[in-house]
């Protein structure tokens, strides 16, 4: 009885600290949400309520109905599933290479990746807007897309080439004695293993794409209707001054399909990790 | 650089044979298959990284020897200059001010980060099942939460006159706090950017170091504790040498991406007020798109390629090492 109060209290401050985590990881996303649902007498108040005791909908229709809306929100998702696709696609093959096949110049291919990885993105934002320029993708998506699935690769050949390392090849040899041929061996023994992998990579992808601002603020800049959400988001504030509540608006309806994906693909991210790490 | 163009040179010519996988068929079964194949399914990757990552890299370099503004821009006929871009940013004080800034504003994101983050991820390991659900999905939360929004969201927050920042602060009795200007003072908007930064990165740390802890066998902890050893000691001896490669890719993602951090100031300040947050990526796009001085503002982006190199040569080097530990 006593042991198991002192359990008991010796498990306090831990708890103590689990729930001042979740609250500082929430409080930011909670209050984005409930600014968007207050009036807006409620949210230019000098006492900020915690929970809004009346219930609007009005910031959101100044959201959905302000220019573009729809548009911007398929030209987001077009970007940023083509270029998980393409990411997932080119690096599958070469982390199959790396983590597979013996051949020369592999650990320097690695090496590069590892470069790549650490690329100035930001840096070279000119010579791309030149280069775009001069081969005529200026403000168009597949330009978005080449550039997006460029930034994803490099993480996307490291992740997955932890993942095919920690699946024996023998499980593949043992399918082609049964009569397989390496591909249709790969397909269908390792690929289902490596499920968590390519989620854990296009969770990556899709982080890097449907956020990225700098590129599409700055290649996107005479055709105003292949911009991205994060470009309307930060113009939203412009446009609308001080309305905050549309701005929050806004941002709950840009930041939700992330959040929505995050939570349903929860388990298989940190097994994914998880996973990955074994003998990463 | 020099290990970039050693290995670009050989692929270029396996490039065709890379959609169409036509190359020889597969020798199957006999052991590893030689030949082409290798080359073939790097290809693509390797095209991309030469084509959109070397290249405009390249650029940026010659961009940087060149006089080159607005009328160059347009017209084309850019002049060389040799380093005379660089001369001129190396004798500014007020660039040798940003690179100070920009180490303070890495160092601190970083250590913050990574302590943070494996003080969570020792706390999920020890909850209960309930608890490190709630945790792990609220870390999750705040992971997707996208950059833009999150930045916009910290606005909000620190807002001076309807901020709940202020309000809280106001009324815990700290009453200077009273429509403070947060984003008006240097060393404050400089504070918030951290702040937002941490937010943001500590969940990917804490999950990913996390889910390494969840791969210590339990056995090693079960006979250290046997051995009498105390929790600072198994942590050492048991806990940090597993987590050891973890901790180094953590920890140099860490440092390009805050080193890089570039949206959230740029949304946020745009490097102000006056120079108070302005770290190298702002300030080489402030200098390009601003000044319109594009050959400066490549120069400077190189000058951060290089120092961003030197950070990181430690990590590349532990990297190999272990790469050989594999083979």
């Amino acid at each position: 009885m006593s042991r198991a109060r002192t359990a008991r209290m010796r498990r306090i401050p831990l708890n103590a600290a689990a729930v001042l985590t979740v609250l500082v990881c929430l409080f930011p996303v909670y209050w984005m949400i409930s600014t968007a649902f207050k009036p807006s007498r409620d949210i230019q108040s000098t006492h900020p309520r915690l929970v809004p005791h009346t219930w609007t909908l009005d910031h959101f229709r100044t959201a959905v109905q302000a220019d573009g809306f729809g548009l911007f929100w398929r030209n987001s998702v077009l970007v940023t599933v083509s270029s998980i696709l393409l990411a997932l696609i080119v690096a599958l093959a070469s982390a199959y290479a790396v983590a597979r096949l013996r051949w020369k110049g592999r650990r320097q291919f690695m090496l590069m990746v590892f470069i790549a990885q650490m690329a100035p993105w930001e840096s070279l934002i000119i010579p791309i807007y030149i280069i775009s320029r001069d081969t005529d993708m200026l403000d168009r998506l597949p330009t978005l897309t080449l550039v997006y699935f460029m930034v994803t690769l490099p993480f996307s050949v490291i992740v997955l080439r932890g993942f095919i390392g920690t699946i024996p090849p023998e499980l593949e040899e043992a399918a082609q004695v049964d009569g397989c041929t390496r591909t249709g061996a790969f397909r269908k023994v390792a690929l289902p293993l490596l499920a968590p992998g390519l989620m854990a990579t296009s969770l990556f992808g899709f982080i890097t794409a449907w956020n990225e601002f700098a590129y599409a603020n700055f290649l996107i800049i005479k055709h105003q209707d292949s911009r991205t959400l994060p470009v309307w988001l930060s113009s939203f504030q412009n446009t609308f001054g001080t309305d905050w509540g549309a701005t929050m608006a806004a941002s709950t309806l840009f930041a939700l399909p992330a959040l929505v994906v995050f939570l349903l693909l929860q388990r298989h991210v940190t097994s994914g990790f998880a996973a990955g790490a074994v003998k990463g | 650089m020099s290990v970039i163009r050693e290995r670009t040179a050989p692929p270029s010519p396996l490039r065709r044979a890379a959609p169409g996988t036509s190359g020889p068929p597969p020798r199957p079964r006999s052991g590893e298959p030689r030949g082409v194949w290798p080359y073939a399914l790097i290809a693509p990757a390797v095209g991309g990284m030469l084509y959109l990552l070397l290249y405009p890299l390249l650029r940026a370099v010659l961009i940087s020897l060149q006089d080159f503004r607005l009328r160059q821009l347009i017209t084309g006929d850019a002049e060389f200059v040799g380093l005379r871009n660089y001369r001129t940013l190396l004798s500014d004080p007020r660039f040798w001010e940003v690179v100070r800034r920009t180490f303070l504003f890495m160092a601190v994101n970083v250590v913050l980060i990574m302590v943070i983050a494996t003080l969570v991820a020792l706390m999920t390991e020890r909850l209960g099942r309930f608890g490190r659900t709630m945790v792990l999905s609220s870390l999750v939360l705040a992971w997707a939460m996208p950059v833009i929004a999150a930045t916009t969201v910290f606005q909000w927050l620190f807002h001076s006159e309807f901020g709940i920042v202020n309000h809280l602060l106001t009324g815990a009795g700290f009453s200077s706090f009273d429509r403070y200007p947060w984003f008006a003072h240097g060393t404050a908007a400089f504070a918030i950017l951290v702040l937002l930064v941490v937010w943001q990165s500590v969940p990917f740390a804490a999950v990913t170091v996390y889910s390494a802890l969840t791969t210590v066998p339990a056995e090693l902890y079960e006979s250290a504790r046997l051995d009498g050893a105390s929790a600072a000691r198994i942590f050492r001896s048991v806990t940090l040498p597993v987590l050891r490669p973890i901790f180094l890719l953590v920890f140099s993602l860490e440092v390009i991406w805050t080193f890089k951090a570039f949206v959230q100031i740029w949304v946020m300040t745009r490097g102000g007020p006056g120079d108070a947050t302005t770290i190298l990526p702002v300030y080489a796009v402030q200098t390009a798109l601003a000044g319109q001085r594009y050959d400066l503002g490549s120069a400077a982006s190189m000058v951060t390629v290089v120092l961003m190199s030197g950070v990181l040569v430690l990590y590349f080097r532990q990297m190999l090492r272990q790469e050989d530990e594999i083979r």
